[in-house]
Parts: C-alpha cells; structure tokens; sequence
C-alpha cells in the first residue's frame, strides 16, 4: 500500500483546451490528483469524459495546435513537466515515464522487429551499446512471460497474436524502470481471457517492480479488480475521487451511482430492466459554468444550473487522499456530518 | 415457456463455413480457415439466443452465414420451414424481409450520403410497392418506436452520436416487420451508459412485435441480461449451449468456466477472487488442432482430448455440451472415469 511520502506525479489545475474551427472544446477543466509511490491509479469514464487528454496532456503528448494547455502543473519530482524544454521532455518520456497504448497493432511499428523496438528506449535513455539492449531485451520479453524470448528478438509484430503483441508494448514501457507507467485501455482491444492474462501479469510486475501506474478505462469490472484509488471523469473533470472500496460500496456522485446500475451483474439477481442514463455526455464548448451533468442527472436542482460544483471530501481527510465528490446535492456539509457520525 | 409442438423458427444444422486459402504461385487452393465447422442449433418463436466467444471463434460468420450473407460451405438453415442455403436468388429475395440484421458499427453501415428518411426506406423501396407518401409515413413511424426526433428525418448519419446511429440501424431493420433479427455486437461500439440504452429499445422491440433474435456478443454480462438460451462458441465449434440460468451459475464446458471466470464484476471482492487462466493463444481457424479445439488450452483436457473431436451432446435437460468429461457414449461410466480423471490430476 502507498505510503504518505511525497507523491510520484502531482498535477495541480490541468487545462486543456482544443482550438478547431467549430470553435473551442474543453476537454480537460481545472483537473488535479496526485499519484503515490506503488499505487495504482484507476481512471473512468466514457468516450469524450477527458480521461486519455488529460494524461496525454501531462506528458506533452498532444500535438498543438490544435491542442493548447491553458494552465496547470505537473510535478514528477522537483521537474514540471509543462515547464520543461521539448529535449527535455523526451528524457522523461520513455525513462521516468512510459505508457502503453489502447491498440497494440498500431502503436508498434510494423517494419522494425521488436528487438530494435525494445532496444530503442534503452539505447536512448540508458546509453546502451547493442550487445547490453539485446541482453536486457530478452530479459524484459521473458518478464512480461513471452515464451522463447531470444529467439523472437527478431519477428515483427505481425507475427504476433494481440496478447502478445500487449505484452511487448508492456515491455517497451517497462524498459527503463519508469516511475510511471500511464496505461490508456491497455486491455480494451484484448478478449476477456487475454484480458485476464494480462491483468494478472501487471498485478505481479507491480508486486516486483514497485512501480506507480496510472490505468485509464471505461471497464468498471477491469478497474475493481485492480486499482488502489479511483477517479471518475466526467465532462473533462474529476466528479468523484476514492480508495476503490469505498467508491463501489458507497458511490456518491449521481453519475457514478448510475454508472454502476447500468451494467448487468454476471451473478446475483438478474435485473429484469436496465437502468439507464438518458442523454448524451456533453460537449463542452466553454468552460463549465454550472454542473457538466446536470442535464442527465435525476438530482439536479437550480443551484446545479448556476453553479460548477467543487470537489469536497465526505469523510473529513484532505483532498484526494480520502473520498470526495463534486457535487451540490450531496454536497450539503451538514448531510455529510451526520452521515458521518 | 414455449410451445413444444411448434417448430422452432430457425434450425440450424450442421453449418459449416469454411474459407478457401490460395497460396503459392499457381494460387492454388492449399486449405481452409475453417471459420464455422459443423454448428447446429434452434431457436424458437419469441426467444433471444445468445451466442458468445471470443474475436475469432466465429460467431459473426454463423450470423451471416444464417442470412446466407456469406455462401454456407455445407449444413442446411431453415427458417420457417425453408432451407435459406438452398434457395434461389430470387426466392431468397422474397424471403429477406423475414430475417434481418442489425450490424456492429453503426457508422460502418449505414450510408453517408443518404438520409436517415432514405436509409429506412430503403428496404421498402426495394420490397414494397409503396408511394413516397406511403413510405414516409413508415419512416415517421419506425422512427417513434425506436425512439428518434421525426425531425431529424432529413439529417445524415454523421450528425448523429453512436447510440442514435444504432437506432437507425435497428429502425431499418424492422422496416419490413421481419420475425428474425440477427444482432451483430449491436453494443459493442458504445460507451456504458448509451448501451443500456439500447438493450432496453431491443427488449421493448421484442416484447412489442414479437421477434426473435440471435444476438451475437462477448459482453457475458450483457448476454445474461438479454439471452434465454445461451450457445458459447470456441473456433468454429459450439462448446456448450444451455439456458441462461444454468450457464451462469453452473457452466459445464471448461471452456465456458474459464470464460465466466475471466469477467470482471463491478465489485472489488468479487472481482478479486482467483480466477482460471487459460494459456496461451486461440489456435489459428486454419490449423485447427486434431483433436478437441479446446485442447491446447483446457486445464482438463486427458487423452482422448488430444486424439477426437467431441460432439454437441445434451447431458443434463436442456444443456449441450461438447465435451468428453462429460461423454454419454459409454453411460453413466464415461463420466465417472472422467470424474476419476480429475480427481486423479491426470491433466496439467
């Protein structure tokens, strides 16, 4: 379990802003949370919630334009990362900080084999000569269990399945010892017992590697199975923030409450209708001024039209170490207190 | 629940969809990617079959190769007492508006240069004799039952968001009032919230016009909450086929465990919980192994796993299973020398 030293990666009041045509989308608004050594982050949401652009966000992954980041800063140690030159930036990418794409099949490059994709990391941010990346190469493939791991040095990744293919972009991640590993729906692509296999292999890295990961999805089933702490996004903000426990045994925030009703159970009751959320995520063309999900939510009263909720904890620790919402309806201190007492 | 002495609506038997390989310089035929091998089943009047596995194993060739989308290698389909395999083009044109399909990726399918009004008169343009006025009365009509703005008649598909898409797609598929709808993954491209959306339009659909649907997903959970009967499907084969309660709480087919077993529940103490890990990869459709497909992965398999094909048989009520753990062909004795088998640990 993380402990309360000084966290891996720290953003405080991340703003990101597309510019198009159709004029401006806020994607990212006013997000912060901190990352603690060895934990693992959950990050939820749907499609369009903010979730990929905000972590894309930190490591200056974005192209701009169209992509602006309007504030905020990341800490990863003493460095902030919105600070730091572009050479700069691609020291920490790939060294400190790895991550591992949604679709292996397009984030490896079909003409090199993944010996050189893997040495490649290693080459540049370790100052390995050839022999030393071969070497610790082969060690990362046997890691990340991929069978025979000398001899498939020199395949593409065409001839591999996508199981594996995920395994060896852990791998690449892996390569230097990152700090942080971000992981953007590393299993939405995978079926469920690849999927399985390869939850199983990241628990068991973490227990040997120490590392702290961030492990964004949509897959509330993925996110129970594995993460310390959970975010949920919603509208390009974090509407609610707590130890994994809590936030599926006493979720607080109305989207979150919904969310979790409109998945059907694998076991218990069979639900004879689905619950749903009516409407659309909003497309956020200005900064919120009032609520992101006041137009679906079944609590939404007037002071949601007017008022952008902040997030405030429910259980009296600071923020984002214990559980908070961003929400007026439970928002009410004194509902809080009792329910508390 | 149904009546036994009618036929069911759709019987499959024996489909098998093979897809040749040419290869060399003469591009001769050198194998097959045998996409479905051998898949039998029926579904009755009224009811949701389920049919569930993973990317590969054929389940969406079974549902177009049912529509006869795709040329069955062999096996006959026979919906409403005629065999779909063996019609001529003609009176299987006649026959298309009894069976239709919802697809996967409603941006996919649906044409960008009509509007939604042309996309669901469409097929009755194609079966009907209808007026224009006729016509667009239908379209303002399918457009209320699957929950769509008559004012967005005139739009065009990329004006919608997904969910709304996957309305459109299911209103032109109950143009022409079919019994049988085949549904693709109709969920799998939409976020959490909008799919539950559209599961309840399906129901009420269901409930509404009395359809039948096959529908075709690897969300269990979802499948469970839709499907009476389940059929789960490994590399071409089914491996069990049950009702949706049995399944769930007790699947049969190792297969089937495992499968289950590798969901994750919305809930940490539930989705924490030891689960089966199969090894390795689904064998490639083209070079299935010589003896049970499942073979290469189960935890169970013994011998004769290695050397035959088990056949769909039913072993309990209700519950087919192709599975020589639970093999009837000697008694009641084949199933305890494969209960023998287990206790003894004789598999790895």
């Amino acid at each position: 379990m993380p402990d309360r030293a000084a966290p891996v990666l720290d953003v405080k009041g991340l703003k990101t802003v597309f510019r198009t045509r159709g004029g401006e989308i806020h994607a990212v608004n006013d997000v912060s949370f901190h990352l603690e050594r060895g934990e693992l982050l959950g990050v939820v949401g749907e499609s369009g919630s903010g979730k990929s652009v905000t972590m894309m966000s930190l490591i200056g992954l974005l192209p701009s334009p169209p992509a602006e980041i309007r504030s905020g800063s990341v800490m990863l140690g003493d460095l902030d990362l919105l600070k730091i030159t572009p050479e700069q930036l691609r020291n920490v990418r790939g060294d400190k900080v790895g991550f591992i794409f949604q679709d292996p099949m397009t984030s490896l490059n079909p003409v090199f084999n993944i010996g050189f994709q893997i040495a490649e990391p290693l080459r540049r941010h370790m100052g390995m000569n050839k022999a030393q990346a071969k070497a610790r190469a082969v060690e990362l493939l046997e890691l990340v269990g991929i069978p025979d791991a000398a001899k498939r040095l020199g395949d593409y990744p065409h001839q591999f399945s996508g199981g594996m293919r995920q395994r060896v972009m852990i791998a690449i991640a892996l390569a230097c010892d990152p700090d942080v590993l971000i992981a953007d729906e590393p299993t939405t692509a995978l079926d469920v017992t690849i999927q399985a296999q390869i939850l199983e292999l990241v628990k068991e890295l973490r227990v040997k590697l120490g590392m702290a990961i961030i492990w964004i999805t949509h897959d509330l089933g993925v996110i129970a199975a594995i993460a310390d702490r959970v975010m949920v996004m919603y509208g390009g903000q974090i509407v609610e923030q707590a130890p994994v426990k809590d936030l599926f045994a006493n979720p607080q925030h109305p989207y979150t409450r919904a969310l979790l009703k409109t998945i059907p159970s694998l076991t218990g009751v069979r639900e004879k209708r689905l619950q749903v959320i009516e409407g659309q995520p909003p497309i956020m063309t200005t900064a919120p001024s009032a609520c992101a999900f006041r137009a679906r939510c079944t609590h939404a009263f007037d002071r949601c039209e007017v008022e952008n909720p902040k997030r405030h904890g429910i259980d009296r620790l600071p923020l984002g170490q214990g559980h908070d919402v961003a929400c007026h309806w439970v928002a009410a201190p004194v509902s809080a207190e009792t329910a508390h007492v | 629940m149904f009546d036994a002495a009618t036929a069911p609506l759709v019987q499959v038997d024996g489909l098998k969809m093979y897809f040749p390989i040419y290869s060399g310089i003469l591009r001769r035929h050198t194998g097959n990617v045998k996409a479905v091998d051998g898949v039998s089943f029926d579904i009755q009047a009224g009811e949701t079959l389920g049919l569930v596995g993973e990317s590969g194993c054929g389940k969406s060739t079974v549902g177009r190769a049912l529509l006869r989308l795709y040329e069955p290698t062999a096996g006959a389909v026979v919906i409403e007492g005629e065999d779909i395999a063996k019609l001529t083009p003609e009176a299987l044109r006649r026959k298309r508006p009894t069976m239709q399909m919802v697809f996967q990726d409603p941006q996919a399918s649906l044409n960008p240069r009509m509007t939604l009004a042309d996309i669901i008169s469409e097929p009755l343009i194609e079966h009907t004799n209808w007026n224009a006025d006729r016509r667009l009365e239908r379209v303002y009509e399918l457009m209320d039952a699957v929950g769509l703005n008559r004012r967005f008649a005139n739009r065009f598909p990329h004006e919608f968001s997904g969910g709304q898409r996957q309305r459109i797609g299911i209103a032109r598929a109950l143009a022409l009032n079919p019994k049988f709808i085949v549904c693709d993954e109709p969920i799998a491209a939409l976020d959490v919230s909008i799919q539950a959306q559209v599961v309840n339009l399906l129901e009420d659909l269901q409930e509404k016009l009395g359809l039948t649907y096959l529908f075709i997903s690897h969300d269990l959970s979802m499948v469970r909450h839709i499907a009476d009967r389940v059929a789960v499907m490994y590399l071409g084969r089914i491996a069990e086929l049950s009702p949706r309660d049995a399944l769930f709480a007790k699947p049969l087919h190792p297969y089937a465990e495992a499968l289950l077993s590798a969901v994750n529940e919305p809930d940490p103490s539930l989705a924490r919980r030891p689960r089966i890990i199969l090894k390795g990869d689904v064998p490639s459709p083209a070079r299935p192994p010589k003896g049970c497909n499942f073979s290469t992965r189960c935890p169970k398999a013994f011998a004769r796993c290695h050397e035959e094909k088990p056949e769909l048989q039913e072993v309990e009520p209700g519950r087919h299973v192709a599975c020589f753990l639970y093999a009837s062909q000697t008694g009641s004795t084949g199933t305890l020398e494969a209960k023998e088998h287990i206790q003894q640990g004789e598999y790895k």
